[in-house]
């Protein structure tokens, strides 16, 4: 990128103790997007999100943000604002005052703050509450206020710590698309700490998966969803099949229960030992035994050990020489008659929707 | 309602925010930020210098003070450092009496104590609704700060000859205890009830109801939830209870001087320091209750009372 | 429900006899506050108001009130300095002797008086060289009143401070702005009830100021003198209501500002 970023981690490891949470994490986050950190509960995410806020100090490594280091630098020294998970807003003061705090402590005259105030709690449509105490407001209010106080501030870096972990589930997906236009029209970056990658992938334009204090991978929703690097982010971001076999040297991979399998062109990087190629349950077609299936495709037999009727899709877990294989497949034609317990079934999908990846240790394999 | 997220038309309007200004203190706060440990110095130089210094200092001082000795004919202490003290409270039967004495009767106190305490607190913890609940530590609570002395006063004046017990009894033909060790454990057993109700309130509020339901649940009548599943579980705060009833008693002089004319620990103590200007001998017979209380705590921190306090 | 009827019925009869028991004594003390004749013999027979105007005359007990307030006073204010710095170091940072600075802080309450009035006794006339008198009186009970502070502080600072105090640094507020604008008015509260329990602990104490106080009376040294002197036996009395009523009040308040923002049951405080 041409611009300078706005965060750049450079070999970031912090240490408590005996326990590496983040371990030698770099990484550029682009001045104006949606990044987002997905990870499981402990694997560094908010860890790296309070280094950049600056309520921890890295044990090595240095912090930029745009091209000046604040590393030790307090968190009211830097550029930045953050929404807490708690959304910690001052019980002893009224929403006014809570979304008024930063802008009084910068000396902001009288009628300014009155005017800003107001806008914010405008958009964040809590119009005329500003009387009224934290304890006074629902969940979903108390975290608007939470980000009206971080808004207005007009801070560089808006830093999120799972924001709407709080929220039912309905106000948590109108959240999620108000949040991705605020940041759209305001063009401040947003970095989003969560574990919920449906909720990353619906508002990130980046997503960093992280797992044990590392980045596993880094990209937009698509590039790690069609084409996962590790069987981690394979298995976090949806579901996925992953077979195990080894590189023939031409360019496919013989897996161990027999048959070869097709992979898109370098995706095997160099692998030469065992590996485990992956593809997504939607991606498969499932037909009746004997049926031909169109050439090219990656071919697989198997007898339907079980069927669940969704609504949207029927899903499949059909029994084959390599293992357990979920399909999902859509009910785009209801009067298509299903495949039942037992039948014998050929599944065929595109080497294109193939990936793949070393292999997994014993309890990350997984199917849905 | 559908709460609208209105678009934000903030960057175009309105002008940049002033940074906030460098003041003196804003350099001296961000200075300390990187050093935590000049932080926690600066904040604990005050307290512990008193408490550490002066306060365990000098009980310090007190202690090596236990190993001197008053001569009797200069009547000056002789730093002479030797056990001769601690040999006169062990060898002297007086003293041995006086110990023992203190001792039974705290221990007589915290056994009262828990008995009488248990009721209420279980009460307080399971039974009351919250409105009463509240109610009911706030009447436990006040009478603890309203002062020991008027306390141990009203009981003199309820004990003696023409008091209001005598006077309840006599009907009965019976009459009260009077002046002596029932009555020092009568009032110190008063005295020191809250102490005991509000530890015991505590641990047995901590119990989940739903134990008891699953023990009831499970075929033990009231008596048998009450031997294997409520005592068990409350007994580390009813040690913990018995910490402050032991330890205010083995101290005291001055209930003993008011309702009883026998000696404790506490009397000979303060004897000893006021008119006998024998400060080693008070210092080495005031280590026998805190010994006593090393041990005690030890023994209750074992039994984990002190997660309940 | 599981317990019993008749064990409920149980529980609440001994509920209602351990009341009248605690406060039984206190209720006896007050309606000899009212009997006329000079001895203290039961039943009374007449009553009457004169001994409060009695006692509020007296120069000793004028004298002995004006001493016990100044003293929790000053008592109260250094403990609450004392008691939030100490409290603010433990909450905030691990340092090494962080578990002993609580016992620290609870030992002078919980050795027995007595040794706590010896050792300060020495302190003052052998190491500092200080003449006794109102100044080591509230000395002396700051030191046992500051752990009543500190556990009300510390408490409130575990439950909510640390973030809010984290939001107002991110906004933009430094170290001494963040503890003036927020920790402070958050914890004002537990401040307060710590500072009424510490009041209400310093007037009720005796045995430590009797090593501490030098020619000056405290309200419970003057009770304790006077207790041997049959004569003023009826002003005692009146005395004793007194105080007994000057800690209700404190300890009443502090009662209900912990209740009503912890919102349930706050910690006891200390002993004595």
């Amino acid at each position: 990128m041409n611009q300078i970023p706005d965060i750049t981690l450079e070999r970031v490891t912090k240490r408590f103790e005996d326990v590496v949470a983040v371990d030698d994490l770099s990484l550029e986050i682009a001045p104006g997007s949606f990044f987002a950190m997905l990870g499981p509960s402990g694997c560094g995410k908010t860890t790296t999100l309070r280094m950049i806020g600056g309520f921890e100090e890295q044990t090595e490594g240095r912090i930029l943000l745009g091209e000046r280091d604040v590393s030790g630098l307090p968190p009211y020294r830097r550029d930045v604002n953050t929404v807490f998970q708690s959304y910690a807003l001052f019980p002893h003061l009224s929403l006014f005052e809570n979304v008024a705090f930063g802008l009084r402590r910068r000396g902001v005259k009288g009628g300014d703050v009155r005017r800003r105030v107001e806008e914010m709690l405008e958009l964040v449509a809590l119009p005329g509450l500003g009387k009224r105490k934290p304890r006074q407001l629902s969940g979903g209010q108390q975290q608007r206020v939470a980000l009206a106080r971080a808004l207005v501030n007009s801070p560089r870096v808006l830093l999120l710590d799972e924001p709407l972990g709080a929220l039912d589930l309905k106000l948590r997906k109108q959240m999620q698309l108000e949040l991705k236009r605020i940041q759209n029209d305001v063009g401040i970056t947003f970095v989003h700490v969560t574990h919920d990658q449906e909720e990353a992938m619906t508002m990130a334009d980046t997503i960093a998966v992280m797992n044990g204090g590392k980045i596993e991978q880094l990209g937009s929703p698509a590039e790690l969803y069609e084409h996962p690097q590790t069987a981690f982010v394979a298995g976090f971001l949806g579901a996925s099949n992953l077979l195990r076999g080894r590189p023939n040297g031409d360019g496919t991979v013989a897996l161990d229960a027999g048959g070869a399998v097709h992979v898109p062109d370098g995706s095997l990087n160099g692998r030469s030992g065992r590996v485990s190629v992956g593809f997504r349950p939607e991606k498969v077609r499932i037909d009746r035994a004997g049926t031909a299936a169109p050439d090219g495709l990656n071919r697989l037999e198997g007898t339907v050990a079980d069927e669940s009727y969704v609504g949207v899709s029927t899903q499949y877990i059909v029994e084959t020489a390599a293992g357990p294989v979920a399909v999902y497949s859509q009910n785009a034609d209801p009067g298509a008659r299903a495949h039942g317990r037992g039948d014998r079934v050929l599944l065929a999908w595109s080497p294109e929707s193939t990936f793949v990846v070393d292999t997994p240790s014993q309890d990350e394999e997984e199917i849905e | 309602m559908r709460p609208v997220l209105r678009p934000l038309s903030m960057s175009a309007a309105t002008p940049t925010l002033p940074a906030p200004p460098a003041t003196v203190g804003r350099r001296l706060a961000t200075f300390l930020f990187r050093r935590p440990k000049l932080q926690v110095g600066l904040l604990l130089a005050a307290p512990l210098t008193w408490l550490v210094l002066a306060y365990l200092g000098s009980l310090a001082a007190l202690f090596v003070a236990a190993f001197w000795r008053l001569d009797p004919f200069t009547s000056e202490i002789v730093h002479d450092y030797g056990l001769q003290n601690f040999r006169t409270i062990v060898e002297g039967d007086v003293y041995r009496t006086i110990a023992f004495r203190t001792i039974g009767i705290a221990a007589a106190v915290t056994v009262a104590d828990m008995v009488i305490a248990f009721p209420i607190a279980y009460y307080m913890a399971k039974v009351a609704s919250p409105r009463v609940r509240g109610l009911l530590i706030v009447a436990v609570l006040m009478p603890l700060w309203s002062s020991y002395l008027v306390k141990v006063y009203a009981w003199r004046v309820i004990l003696q000859e023409e008091g209001i017990l005598n006077w309840v009894l006599s009907p009965f033909n019976l009459s009260g205890p009077g002046f002596g060790n029932v009555a020092t454990w009568l009032v110190f057993t008063y005295l020191w009830l809250p102490f005991m109700i509000l530890p015991l309130y505590a641990g047995l509020e901590r119990i989940p109801r739903s134990l008891l339901e699953a023990s009831s649940d499970l075929g033990a009548g009231g008596w048998l939830t009450f031997r294997r599943v409520v005592l068990p579980l409350a007994f580390p705060a009813a040690v913990a209870g018995s910490i402050f009833t032991f330890s205010l008693t083995l101290g005291d002089y001055i209930t003993p001087t008011l309702v009883s004319s026998t000696q404790f620990i506490g009397n000979v103590v303060y004897v000893n320091v006021g008119v006998a200007n024998n400060l080693p001998f008070a210092a080495a017979f005031a280590t026998v209750p805190v010994l006593v209380m090393v041990v005690y705590l030890a023994l209750a921190k074992r039994l984990g009372a002190f997660d309940s306090l | 429900m599981v317990e019993s009827r008749l064990a409920r019925y149980g529980l609440r009869l001994a509920t209602g006899a351990t009341l009248a028991f605690i406060y039984a004594p206190l209720i006896v003390i007050a309606l000899y506050a009212f009997n006329e004749r000079r001895t203290q013999t039961w039943p009374i027979k007449g009553w009457t108001l004169d001994w409060f105007g009695k006692a509020l005359d007296n120069p000793g007990v004028r004298e002995a009130l004006l001493t016990s307030l100044k003293a929790a006073a000053g008592a109260t204010a250094l403990a609450l300095v004392l008691g939030t710095l100490a409290s603010l170091a433990v909450q905030r940072y691990r340092f090494f002797g962080r578990e002993t600075v609580s016992f620290l802080v609870i030992l002078p309450l919980a050795l027995p008086g007595i040794v706590t009035g010896m050792a300060l006794n020495s302190t003052f006339g052998e190491v500092l060289g200080i003449q006794l008198g109102l100044f080591t009186v509230i000395v002396g009970h700051a030191t046992f009143c500051i752990v009543v502070v500190y556990n009300n502080v510390l408490a409130r600072l575990r439950r909510v401070v640390r973030s809010i105090e984290e939001a107002s640094m991110d906004l933009g507020a430094d170290t001494w702005q963040t503890f003036r604008y927020v920790t402070l008015p958050a914890t004002r509260t537990a401040l307060l009830a710590g500072a009424l329990l510490a009041f209400a602990l310093s007037f009720d104490e005796v045995i430590v100021t009797t090593f501490t106080a030098g020619a000056q009376q405290t309200l419970p040294i003057w009770i304790f003198t006077n207790l041997s002197r049959p004569n003023q036996l009826p002003i005692v009395n009146v005395v004793a209501v007194l105080v007994i009523l000057l800690s209700f009040i404190p300890v009443y308040f502090a009662q209900k500002l912990s209740q009503e923002s912890a919102g349930g049951v706050p910690a006891a405080g200390g002993a004595r």
